[in-house]
């Protein structure tokens, strides 16, 4: 569907990389492919500066890091296993509806209310996963629309435990770890979901380079090859569509625990079909995607809002529809391809100097 | 009792006139056009503006939104549609929802955000005894339209030269092709038609579904339900499905108002889970 540049684009002799019998051979190009890219560090590094530099925009860098957590779970699903699913809010607002009813009536400790949305959303995910891998692609989009459906209606009518329509408030979070309580300017919040996107980050990116994530991408290109291959595809897809569910519900927790309140539309259509988008705009399949794409959308959204308050929906249509004509991969490849290269270039000039 | 269940098929059929052409796209070309229920509201908001601007009868208003509604279905189809066969489901998807994003905005930006009011003609707004049951005059025009339109459905794909062409290029698109049938023509006329349908589904049912700028979000999940669940294979899915999202529908919302749509989207994920391919699909079926 994409093309990824971690597989294609780096300098490997096709002997190296076909020949399974010369094991030290693999281990070093997988530990190659492992390590970090400049860019890399860069990203993580500038992340890092925007907490000194921004002081006056948290609240929409805090807008940004949920987004780009809820599209770095959906990214799990749709570029490693090629699930696309059309309800992924489900389990973000799980995730924030658990958080925010475990504030309240449970203990307001922000940590353990992300533990605990985690542990709903995974639950969740990992019944409904087995919804999900039956039937066809449209079967499949369909059971991931109705279930994020279902929710939205039982959260819209079961008025007296999530609020209905008027949202669930009441919530006072505690201070992270009993330290940093939560400011009006947004500034603990940003930190700990940077954070909390950082940790689950290192952990993905641990995981897709994992055996684990190479069958994902093995059951993505070809299902029938994978399982004669001696996949498990089944198994790996409840795997995958699990902690993708415990990834979103975590962003939804998040939402709650910052904003301390939880509104319907954490369910709402609008918000998976934000989440793709976000997706096509940073491109799937290397996990930086869900996170370059939410910080170009969420600045796109608030560019267009202050000139259009109104009609950010047509825009957003309008590009979507842009998008997908020119062709995802024509407009996205360029700059993708340039981006590998400079990093290629500096880890081999590193290397050199190292010398 | 008798008049929910009425009020259930009414509605069904209603859904199958807006969901049909629905059913055609996904089994012919295996497009996922979320977008269809944008031309239902094309329909439906022209019958409003041609009732309310210009006074013309409810009754003119629906064959002028099948023809719009047909209209704009085969310009979209040969402008952008046509592009699109051939890509992957998530292209198709992010492409009909921004057409949805579009039309919503659109639509709100012309005609404002509230919902848009149909008064029917005098004829249609009383209520008729039939075996005692009371009905509604216009849930019955509606059945009666209805009816009339799955017939004549059934009789062109049965047994007209379109109707097989349709049905072969369906059954298997390359054969179809290699037997020297145009399927790119096929499918823009099928386009065109089950958009019109579409749009005169919408013209007929603005009073009933409620006609705002949400309308092709708010039904997005109906049609594809109606088709998922019916199958793409032949036209008796899909209307089979209809019936019983609409009588499921009516009924659960009458009986437990309290559950809201719940009940529908509970008894589509039981039927997907019985026959995820479909009530009447053979199993290898796309």
């Amino acid at each position: 569907m994409n093309d990824k540049p971690t597989n294609e684009d780096r300098p490997v002799s096709p002997q190296v990389a076909s020949s399974g019998v010369d094991k030290s051979a693999a281990v070093r190009l997988i530990a190659r492919k492992n390590a970090w890219n400049p860019l890399e560090i860069v990203f993580w590094l500038a992340a890092l500066a925007s907490v000194f530099l921004l002081p006056k925009s948290y609240l929409l860098l805090n807008d940004i890091a949920i987004l780009a957590l809820f599209a770095l779970s959906l990214d799990l699903l749709l570029g490693y296993a090629g699930i696309l699913s059309l309800g992924h809010a489900a389990f973000f607002g799980l995730g924030a509806y658990a958080a925010g009813l475990f504030s309240i009536h449970v203990s307001a400790e922000p940590v353990t209310g992300l533990l605990v949305a985690a542990v709903v959303a995974g639950i969740v995910g990992f019944l409904s996963s087995f919804l999900v891998l039956r039937g066809s692609d449209l079967t499949r989009l369909m059971i991931t629309l109705g279930v994020a459906l279902m929710l939205l209606e039982a959260a819209n009518q079961a008025r007296s435990v999530t609020g209905g329509a008027d949202g669930l408030s009441g919530m006072i979070m505690d201070p992270v770890l009993g330290q940093f309580p939560f400011d009006l300017w947004g500034k603990t919040a940003y930190i700990y979901s940077l954070t909390v996107l950082f940790v689950l980050f290192l952990i993905a990116r641990r995981l897709v380079r994992s055996p684990f994530g190479l069958s994902l991408t093995a059951i993505k290109g070809n299902l029938t090859r994978a399982t004669t291959a001696g996949v498990n595809s089944n198994r790996r897809l409840v795997a995958v569509y699990t902690i993708a569910a415990v990834y979103a519900g975590i962003a939804g927790a998040l939402l709650a625990q910052t904003s301390q309140f939880v509104s319907l539309d954490v369910l709402a259509f609008q918000r998976s079909a934000d989440g793709l988008l976000v997706l096509v705009i940073g491109g799937t399949g290397y996990l930086y995607g869900g996170l370059i794409g939410a910080v170009i959308f969420k600045i796109m959204h608030d560019t267009i809002s202050t000139i259009t308050p109104q009609y950010w929906l047509f825009w957003l249509g309008l590009l979507l529809v842009i998008i997908v004509m020119v062709g995802r991969d024509r407009i996205f490849a360029g700059p993708r391809r340039a981006v590998t290269w400079v990093g290629e270039r500096t880890a081999w000039l590193l290397r050199r100097g190292e010398r | 009792m008798l008049t929910i269940l009425f009020d259930g098929i009414a509605y069904g059929m209603l859904l199958f006139v807006l969901a049909c052409g629905l059913a055609v796209t996904l089994g012919l070309m295996n497009f996922v056009n979320l977008a269809h229920g944008a031309f239902a509201m094309a329909g439906g908001y022209l019958t409003v503006i041609l009732m309310n601007g210009y006074g013309v009868s409810f009754f003119w208003c629906l064959p002028a939104a099948f023809l719009v509604a047909a209209l704009l279905g085969a310009i979209l189809e040969r402008t952008l549609y046509r592009h699109l066969y051939d890509r992957s489901h998530l292209d198709q998807v992010l492409f009909s929802v921004g057409l949805i994003f579009i039309a919503i905005s659109a639509v709100d930006f012309f005609m404002g955000a509230r919902q848009q009011i149909v008064t029917l003609p005098e004829i249609l707004r009383g209520r008729v005894d039939i075996f005692g049951v009371p009905v509604g005059a216009s849930r019955l025009f509606i059945i009666g339209m209805c009816a009339l339109i799955m017939v004549a459905l059934q009789y062109v794909l049965a047994y007209t030269r379109f109707g097989s062409r349709l049905r072969a290029a369906v059954d298997d698109g390359r054969v179809a092709r290699g037997l020297g049938i145009n399927v790119g023509a096929v499918f823009a006329i099928t386009f065109a038609v089950g958009s019109g349908l579409a749009g005169l589904g919408g013209a007929l049912g603005a009073d009933i579904l409620g006609l705002d700028p949400t309308f092709p979000l708010r039904f997005m999940i109906y049609f594809l339900i109606v088709v998922t669940v019916g199958g793409t294979s032949s036209i008796t899915g899909p209307f089979i499905a209809s019936l019983i999202l609409g009588v499921a529908d009516v009924a659960g919302k009458y009986y437990f108002p309290a559950a809201g749509s719940f009940v529908i989207y509970a008894v589509t994920v039981g039927l997907l889970l019985w026959r995820p391919y479909g009530l009447l699909a053979r199993e290898n079926a796309r």
